[in-house]
């Protein structure tokens, strides 16, 4: 990248800038003539100048070449005018005034979106630039490169220049002309006042630069202060986990606070030096007018001056401080961001990077790998200097199945990472195809390659699209893609020299694993996930995702289908008597009182359980069905109850784990409470204590906390509340809950809670297990299986994938690098977390897909063991290749290999 | 559905919780989840780690030994019976499986709580003492009677 800001931004916005210049130029006259204009008003036709008799009339549009008499020493007319009466004149004046004014302000809104738009468009570019080279570092380079310093780079220390650009050569050519106008305004005037005001410029454009040299190393200082404070909060946000569970928040919040305190004290010299700067320029451009005022006046006293000299020289001089100034803040601006650009691109300049050669979008189909690796005398040094890796030969034939093992730091691992491209050889050659493979461009080796390791970061996003990714290489060509007329878009990203592909193309790629339709390819796509055994995982995710109904109505109907069938067969599956539907007409034993009377799912968060109490139209419902009271007296008497059970134990005694209505901590806080009330009548309490009162029954459950305080009677007036709640929630304009109706979907509850409808009784041993199951096998046998398969699909793993266990990211991991069919899969300790059971199926499920694919595996796993599954053997020992041969006749020949499979 | 109340009525009846101050017997019968267990079905299996004793509510229940494959009723246990108390009390696997003879509904009071109860209610500790030194007197009996079968036959 160009390594100079203004050249940069010149070689990209040249004909912007010209333009810009020629349109600032242009609306000059207009500028001027909108200053000019009141002074004539006032002067002619308000004060009357020119009108002093009835009757007189004065030209208007008189217009005379400018300069003409200077030329030819005549008045030159251009235009005779037109005759005017003095009312006529004003009314004429004042609205060419108005015209002016809108021409002018129509000027400055063209000329401030052009530069805006010229701004963002190279802010765009350089952004896209920096992203660029991201994208072609050496892998090397992310070790000690800090992903939010990145970030802050690329986000935000550009940001300032956006505004800088429109204005960097404008700018500066528009503020030195009025300067320079100024400055000869007084050399004509008077030659010796003219030379004392340049030489006061002069020195004062000698010493600023001289004063700034300090704020550039402080600007520059700042900007990396801030780029590391960004890096260490990314970090420390990272790495959250670590700083709980070694109480090391205090380091951090130390740390944070010396950074904090390093930019303050850098920020605060900046200011004091800034605004140094600032009182020194304004005191010798004040200086100046002292200057004019008491030499020239002298002189003027003294009659060598002419008073009318003196005026001209002062009135001159008033334009010239402005530009000065703004010439000074221009320029301070300039070094700012220039400061700013180096920086940063000193940080992406590295030499190493990857050509961009290598990552183009290929014509045509892209070649297999038709023989394999060649290794000569591989050497692999790291950072330190220890040697990984010694002169190692082998040569890999492409479909051979090779397990590569040897101890901890053995060099079988760094081999393979080599193999993968994931770190670089220090000494030897690595041919792929015979090429070495960093020549090889990365639609070759990323697509015909598959390497994993035992790291596995995913973006938030869907199981769906962390499989698929493998995928989304280049955009399919589509008709519609070559024939898309070029939109504002399009012409943007061209003229900032963006990437040409669009996001919104079709990236998804299956028809290049030879499916022609979505459907075949996610059955393939299942074919793989029971192949790494972690299908049921994604059913049951879809069992506990929620789908909107409107979306898939074929979906929801089966399953309000599913849900009368199950309700048909509890008896049937023996669950009658555990299982509880909801009935609209039934109290429900096993759920709380809150979730019977407000009988649905919360959607809106003034809906949940514990908000309740403070609902208005809850409340309301209560009042008039008679329940507030009983409610009330009925928590008072569940608090007393659970004091007295609970009242003297320790908050972390076993048995709070059953008080489900409220927090172990939370007791001292009732204690408190009903000592407030005391015997007082309700009327008199307090807001804050009836509502924590009020929390109790609605969530309380009889069925699981056996106090007996539910009545007949109450059950009886919560169910005619229900009712009467219902037709207040129908009322509103969208239904804050999701209704537990046997006929409709509650589309705020999983698809199990949707087929169930009821609340399964605590005292059945493995109930919910139990149910699950059979709720499994009727979507079976209702052949719902694939649709509950992609509702899982679409479950969302959360940022960096940490809503799923190591072993499902693990074992996606290898799912996605099977699904794009590479002629060699490389895996390096890939399936660490996984039990040695469950690996060693892996490594024959893998086995026997390389049967079928005919890919070639090179495989480092985690167990010497699974080496006899391998057609060949490379045995490495402290960086050093001791054997290479069958397994069978390696166990004969090599004691190493006896000895590291035993 | 039982209250609270019945089940407290019911712990006082055993033997071991007899001494107890209700209020306790009640944060014992609260903290404790009922169970219902079909015929045949196994509340815990000879060998499996104990969590919990039982206190049986209603039906009866076999405590089964299993030695060289083959099952064998030692006992039945029933109404107001506690079982599996040992193998919390000592971090002993299970020694018997037990297993509903007919609908049977329990108490099931977990090994925490059980333990919890004990350090707060001394005259716990003393029955619980007083039924295992009787049962140890037993088993000691049981063994010398044995120990005489067996010279005898010599």
């Amino acid at each position: 990248m160009e390594r100079n800001l203004l050249k940069y931004i010149w070689g990209h916005s040249r004909r912007d800038q010209l333009w810009m210049l020629v349109i600032i130029l242009a609306s000059m006259p207009t500028y001027f003539l909108s200053l000019e204009l009141p002074k004539r008003i006032v002067n002619s036709p308000i004060q009357g100048v020119g009108f002093e008799t009835p009757g007189a009339t004065s030209k208007f549009l008189e217009t005379h070449l400018p300069f003409g008499e200077a030329l030819f020493g005549k008045p030159v007319l251009l235009f005779s005018g037109f005759e005017m009466e003095r009312i006529s004149f004003l009314i004429a004046l004042s609205t060419t005034f108005l015209l002016l004014v809108i021409a002018n302000g129509l000027f400055k809104l063209y000329i401030n979106t052009y530069k805006g738009r010229m701004g963002e468009r190279i802010l765009r570019r350089m952004r896209y630039e920096l992203f660029d080279r991201v994208m072609r570092y050496p892998l090397s380079r992310f070790r000690r490169t800090k992903a939010s310093e990145v970030a802050s780079m690329i986000k935000d220390e550009v940001e300032p220049m956006g505004e800088y650009i429109g204005d960097a050569f404008t700018q500066p050519l528009f503020l030195g002309g009025q300067a320079l106008v100024a400055l000869l305004f007084i050399f004509l005037q008077n030659f010796w006042l003219g030379v004392a005001t340049f030489v006061v410029v002069a020195f004062q454009a000698w010493l600023i630069p001289l004063l700034r040299k300090r704020l550039i190393e402080l600007q520059r200082q700042r900007q990396i202060g801030a780029r590391k404070f960004a890096g260490r909060l990314g970090e420390i946000v990272e790495g959250i986990q670590d700083t709980h569970t070694n109480d090391t928040t205090n380091y951090h919040r130390a740390e944070i606070t010396d950074i904090l305190g390093n930019l303050f004290f850098i920020r605060f010299e900046l200011f004091q030096r800034k605004f140094m700067v600032k009182f020194i320029n304004n005191f010798l451009i004040q200086f100046l007018a002292f200057f004019f005022y008491a030499v020239g006046g002298y002189l003027a006293i003294k009659g060598t001056l002419d008073i009318g000299q003196l005026i001209g020289v002062i009135v001159a001089y008033k334009d010239l401080p402005a530009p000065v100034r703004g010439l000074i803040d221009q320029d301070q601006k300039r070094l700012t961001v220039e400061v700013r650009y180096a920086q940063i691109i000193e940080q992406f300049a590295a030499g190493d990077l990857k050509e961009a050669k290598y990552q183009t979008i290929p014509d045509g189909e892209i070649p297999h790998i038709t023989k394999g690796y060649e290794v000569n005398r591989l050497s692999v040094i790291d950072d330190t200097g220890s040697k990984l890796i010694e002169n190692a030969s082998a040569d890999i034939k492409a479909g051979e199945r090779v397990a590569i093992i040897g101890d901890f730091n053995s060099g079988a691992s760094s081999f393979v990472e080599v193999l993968g491209g994931v770190i670089k050889p220090t000494g030897g050659r690595i041919y792929l195809d015979d090429k070495p493979i960093d020549e090889q461009p990365e639609y070759f080796t990323g697509r015909r390659l598959g390497y994993i390791d035992g790291s596995t970061y995913f973006p938030q996003g869907s199981i769906l699209d962390v499989l698929t990714y493998v995928l989304k290489n280049q955009p399919v060509q589509t008709e519609t893609n070559t024939k898309k007329a070029k939109s504002l878009e399009q012409i943007e990203t061209i003229r900032a020299g963006n990437f040409e592909f669009d996001l919104s193309d079709e990236w998804l790629d299956y028809q290049r694993l030879g499916f022609s339709n979505l459907h075949d390819f996610i059955e393939y796509l299942r074919e793989i996930l029971i192949d790494v055994d972690m299908e049921n995982d994604i059913r049951a995710f879809g069992l506990r995702g929620t789908i909107d109904p409107e979306k898939h109505t074929a979906l929801t109907n089966e399953l309000l289908e599913a849900r009368k069938k199950f309700r048909a067969r509890l008896e049937e599956l023996g669950f009658s008597e555990f299982v509880e539907p909801f009935d609209p007409q039934l109290y429900n034993e096993q759920s709380s009182i809150g979730e019977n009377l407000l009988f649905g799912t919360a959607i809106d968060e003034e809906y949940k359980l514990v908000n309740l109490p403070k609902n208005k139209l809850v409340l309301e419902t209560l009042i008039e069905e008679n329940l507030n009271e009983p409610l009330y007296e009925m928590g008072k008497n569940v608090a007393e109850t659970t004091l007295e059970l609970f009242g003297d134990l320790n908050i972390d005694d076993p048995f709070f784990d059953q008080l489900t209505y409220m927090s172990a901590d939370e007791l001292p806080e009732y204690k408190k409470i009903l000592s407030r009330i005391g015997s007082k009548p309700s009327a008199e309490i307090n807001i804050y204590d009836r509502l924590m009162i009020m929390r109790l029954p609605l969530a309380y459950t009889e069925g699981q906390n056996r106090l007996g305080l539910l009545t007949d009677d109450l059950k009886n007036k919560i169910l005619k509340a229900r009712s009467n709640l219902r037709k207040k929630l129908e009322a509103l304009p969208e239904m804050p809950i999701g209704l537990y109706e046997p006929e409709t979907y509650n589309s705020a509850a999983s698809i199990q809670d949707n087929v169930l409808l009821g609340r399964i009784s605590s005292t059945v041993p493995e109930g919910l297990e139990r149910v699950t199951e059979a709720i499994r096998d009727l979507l079976e046998e209702m052949h719902l299986t694939d649709d509950i398969f992609n509702i899982g699909l679409d479950f969302n793993i959360g940022s960096g994938g940490k809503r799923l266990t190591e072993v499902q990211r693990q074992k996606l991991h290898l799912a996605r690098t099977l699904l794009k069919k590479p002629d060699i899969l490389i895996a390096n300790q890939g399936m660490n977390t996984l039990g040695t059971r469950q690996q060693e199926n892996i490594v024959q499920t893998v086995l026997k897909w390389s049967d079928k694919n005919g890919s070639g595996i090179i495989w480092v796993p985690m167990s010497p063991s699974f080496a006899k599954f391998f057609d060949r053997v490379l045995v490495f020992d402290s960086g050093v290749l001791i054997a290479d041969g069958k397994p069978e006749e390696l166990l004969e020949t090599n004691e190493t290999y006896k000895m590291l499979i035993t | 559905m039982t209250s609270l109340n019945e089940e407290v009525e019911m712990l006082r009846k055993i033997p071991l919780f007899a001494a107890i101050d209700p209020a306790k017997l009640k944060l014992l019968a609260f903290a404790s989840d009922r169970k219902i267990y079909n015929a045949g079905q196994d509340l815990f299996k000879q060998g499996d780690p104990g969590d919990a004793a039982f206190v049986i509510v209603n039906g009866d229940a076999d405590i089964i030994v299993t030695a060289d494959n083959k099952e064998v009723v030692v006992a039945t246990v029933t109404k107001n019976e506690i079982i599996g108390e040992i193998s919390i009390l000592c971090e002993v696997p299970r020694t018997a499986t037990v297993r509903a003879k007919d609908k049977l509904e329990v108490l099931t009071i977990k090994k925490e709580h059980f333990i919890g109860l004990l350090t707060q209610v001394p005259t716990l500790g003393v029955e619980v003492m007083r039924e295992l030194a009787s049962r140890l007197q037993k088993t000691t009996t049981e063994l010398s009677e044995a120990r005489q079968e067996l010279s005898q036959k010599k």
